[in-house]
């Protein structure tokens, strides 16, 4: 062969493999593998609070490359090989980095070290992983004033606007007029039909989610963060799943304020604890501004559970009588590990849980178990919905 | 525009061809920098997509952006050859490329190893490991892409298995145990068949169906392709793709540095005499030479590496010169790089290239240690065993199908890493779809028995 004709050949070739690179598109298919493993350290993820104060829009998570496995033998407690250089037997040599000669080309192939990876996640994606499958319990429809209007496909007509033809119904039209007549035309505008939209009135889903936070001066800066980040992934997940939602910040120390979403996620307290503040509050905004009657109330309290013992009489009333009125009420406990007694908010929901009205309670001891959190809260609807059904307000 | 390295090429190969060098006709193409990446990743240039291959994609990007190493050429053997030349290479540098392909394009015409493996499909591997990615282009369009990658995963991963002792198209197994001939002259048989009765009870000759495998069987891509019991043919179809192109690998791996050694032979030979070449090129490419031949450490500087380029130089230009030219040729045919550094790296080329052995303990410091020749030997091609595998081969089908993989621990020196061992096996069920296990020894050297379900979990 001629290099002339070498000449031709490589032109036509040219270019290709400038359009298209393998190695990026088997790298991506990597990086999926990737988040694909990523999803099952989903609390590691969630943990990563700093991005509800600097507000970003993704979370950075170091992960190591994936390794193809292979069959390898057992790492033995010495490694040999052959080095080059002036070194003579006896000689020890420090911790020299093995070099690799210029210009080598690759065989079959060895897999690449353990390098590390930042990938980037976006929040609505780790929303997305976390809410799988995550209801709001209990949710009924509320008949409200403000009826939900839909547009919704119905019936047929012979006019319409174009991109609603209803092609097979049109042939339909066609292959009838045809059969008694078998000399007509194959298609006329009598036989097209459009398919028509109609306005109907839906039953309105109406609910408004209380977040009452404990920042009394026992919450140490770290508890704070943690039931912060379990609130933020809640509202960022309720935000997804539900547009009509309303969601109320309130924090209390010996005394309850309503906060909105931002400055709520920077409160900080100092002071005693008073939760029947934090009840009365909500109780409060409920009968201002969200009547249980039409709307599904929700209440989540974070708190290390050390309220004040003359407030106990106080605060069970309050919660009792919130707690009849809302679909669900839930409590997370906030602590450094396991407690001897059972602290003083504890009692308070067990009495509410002992007269069967919907509430439940999960604590959080480090930042991994703020996923099982709300994983624990949100699935929970057949478990409650019987007493729900028995006890909740009807529509 | 460069000046053009390929008006170089005719001159430089008729000078090859006056030296002796016998070559298939090359096809010569420029590619960028990227492409010869993946070319050097892949080991193709076209080549079946496994993210595997993605993640050294991007970690010989960063080895390249550090400047760790640079890829002048990748040569493919074959009837015409093709040599990819990185774009960015310089004229002294193609010139010297050229010489460098040549040398290549004799080697795999003439090694006795790569000529068994032509004649056995590989001087085609390029178009047929295109033809193996479009195929499984299109098993993705019909079974989708988890099902086909889930087949790569076990077939790559098994990659180096195959048995180069035996065709590419290989024959099943007798299906039954052959007939033991009978002893020529057995009075009591020929005194038992006169009887009565025994004429009734006389064996028809039953056949004794074949243990599977009859024996041992290193060959795990074919044995599985072959014999796993509920695999979908285009799977199969898969694993044996992956073992063609294993052929073609396996001549590559083993006879690198002969093979690199050669070709830097060749292209300093061709160099020294090409009077043709301008005298600013030629320097040009003698600098770049001395780089690519160029020991890891020189003066008082010491490495815990080699460079087989410089290893492989050196060991042919003292056979050339010891010996002449006929007789190189004749090694480069016959040997490969067990029997290349047994019969030629002499106690006194070591010494002067300043080759020792190192051991190192755990985490502690590197001992240089006094070794023999052949001691020197077997550490250098240590990694070159079984296709720088553990010896992991099929000992038996169980009657419930389970297939059952034993490693040579007493030959490999010690077990297997359970873990990774375990990740293997699970790829491997995947298609195999019968229990799969794998019978090693642990870090106490006490056997265990490794099966995919225990890990099932992950």
């Amino acid at each position: 062969m001629s290099s002339d004709s070498t000449e031709k050949e490589s032109q036509t070739l040219t270019g290709w493999y400038e359009l298209f690179s393998r190695g990026s598109r088997d790298w991506l298919r990597h990086n999926e593998k990737i988040r694909e493993a990523v999803r099952q350290h989903l609390p590691q993820i969630v943990a990563g609070s700093d991005i509800i104060n600097d507000g970003s829009r993704t979370v950075k998570v170091p992960v190591r490359m994936l390794e193809h496995y292979r069959f390898r033998l057992l790492a033995s407690g010495e490694s040999q090989g052959v080095g080059q250089g002036k070194a003579k037997p006896g000689d020890t040599l420090g911790q020299a980095s093995p070099a690799s000669g210029p210009g080598q080309k690759g065989a079959g192939g060895r897999d690449g070290g353990g390098t590390e990876l930042l990938l980037e996640f976006k929040v609505d994606d780790v929303i997305e992983w976390l809410w799988e499958d995550l209801k709001l319990p209990n949710l009924h429809p509320r008949v409200g004033p403000s009826d939900e209007t839909e547009w919704k496909r119905e019936g047929w007509d012979r006019r319409g606007a174009r991109s609603r033809l209803d092609r097979r119904r049109s042939m339909k039209e066609s292959v009838k007029r045809r059969a008694l007549d078998a000399n007509s035309p194959t298609f006329t505008d009598e036989d097209l039909r459009f398919r028509q939209l109609n306005r109907r009135r839906q039953p309105t889903l109406r609910a408004v989610v209380f977040f009452l936070l404990d920042v009394s001066g026992s919450m140490s800066e770290r508890d704070r963060q943690l039931s912060k980040t379990f609130f933020f992934w809640v509202a960022a997940g309720l935000r997804r799943e539900y547009h009509f939602v309303d969601i109320v910040f309130v924090a209390h120390t010996t005394d309850a304020f309503e906060f909105s979403e931002a400055d709520f996620f920077k409160v900080t307290g100092s002071g005693g604890t008073v939760a029947s503040t934090g009840f009365a509050k909500v109780r409060e905004i409920m009968q201002a501004r969200f009547d249980p009657a039409t709307y599904n109330v929700y209440m989540f309290y974070a708190s290390d559970g050390d309220n004040a013992a003359d407030d106990r009489a106080q605060a069970g009333s309050e919660l009792e009588s919130i707690a009849k009125v809302v679909r669900y009420s839930g409590y997370v406990e906030i602590s450094a590990g396991a407690r001897s007694t059972q602290s003083e908010t504890i009692q308070l929901f067990q009495a509410v849980e002992a007269a069967g009205l919907p509430c439940s309670r999960h604590s959080i001891t480090g930042p991994d178990d703020v996923v099982a959190a709300v994983r624990h809260f949100f699935t929970l609807e057949s478990k409650a919905s019987a007493q729900a059904d028995n006890t909740g307000v009807g529509p | 525009m460069k000046p053009d390295w390929r008006s170089h090429v005719p001159q430089i190969e008729d000078l090859a061809r006056k030296l002796g060098l016998d070559f298939s006709p090359v096809i010569f193409e420029a590619v960028p920098d990227s492409f010869m990446t993946e070319i050097a990743v892949y080991g193709l240039p076209v080549r079946m997509p496994h993210w595997s291959f993605g993640a050294r994609y991007i970690y010989q990007l960063l080895q390249r952006h550090m400047g760790y190493s640079r890829l002048f050429e990748v040569v493919f053997p074959g009837n015409p050859g093709r040599a990819y030349l990185a774009s960015s290479n310089g004229l002294a540098d193609n010139v010297l490329v050229t010489a460098h392909v040549l040398g290549h394009a004799d080697f795999s015409k003439n090694n006795l190893l790569f000529r068994r493996c032509q004649d056995q499909g590989s001087a085609h591997i390029i178009e047929h490991a295109a033809s193996h990615a479009r195929q499984i282009e299109r098993d993705i369009e019909s079974y989708g892409f988890n099902a086909v990658e889930q087949v790569l995963d076990a077939a790559l991963s098994l990659e180096q298995y195959v048995d180069l002792d035996k065709p590419l198209r290989r024959e099943h197994y007798p299906e039954y145990v052959a007939d033991k001939p009978l002893p020529p002259d057995d009075a009591f048989r020929s005194r038992f068949a006169t009887l009565d009765a025994a004429a009734e009870s006389a064996p028809t000759s039953r056949k004794l169906r074949a243990p599977l495998p009859p024996h041992p069987e290193r060959d795990l891509l074919w044995f599985i392709a072959t014999y796993a019991p509920e695999m979908e043919s285009w799977e199969r179809d898969i694993f044996l793709a992956v073992r063609e192109e294993s052929f073609y690998f396996y001549p590559v791996f083993s006879t690198q540095i002969m093979n690199e050694g050669w070709a830097s032979y060749w292209h300093a030979r061709l160099l020294r005499e090409a009077d043709f070449i301008p005298q600013a090129t030629y320097l040009d490419a003698i600098k770049c030479h001395s780089d690519v031949v160029r020991p890891v450490a020189t003066g008082e500087q010491v490495a815990l590496s080699i460079n087989p380029y410089h290893l492989g130089f050196t060991l042919w230009e003292e056979i050339v010169k010891k010996s002449g030219i006929e007789s190189a040729r004749q090694i480069m045919r016959e040997d490969d790089d067990f029997s290349f550094l047994r019969n030629h790296l002499t106690r006194e080329i070591a010494t002067e290239m300043g080759l020792f052995r190192y051991q190192r303990q755990q985490n502690g410091p590197v001992k240089v240690v006094a070794a023999d020749i052949e001691e020197l030997h077997e550490s250098l091609l240590l990694e070159k065993y079984n296709f720088g595998a553990p010896r992991v081969s099929v000992s038996e089908v169980r009657a419930d199908g389970t297939l059952v993989l034993q490693h040579d621990n007493q030959l490999d020196g010690r077990g297997l890493d359970p873990e990774r061992s375990r990740k293997v096996l699970e790829y491997v069920k995947r298609v195999w779809r019968r229990p799969v296990l794998l019978k090693t020894v642990d870090a106490a050297a006490s056997a265990v028995e490794l099966s995919a379900d225990s890990a099932a979990t992950a």
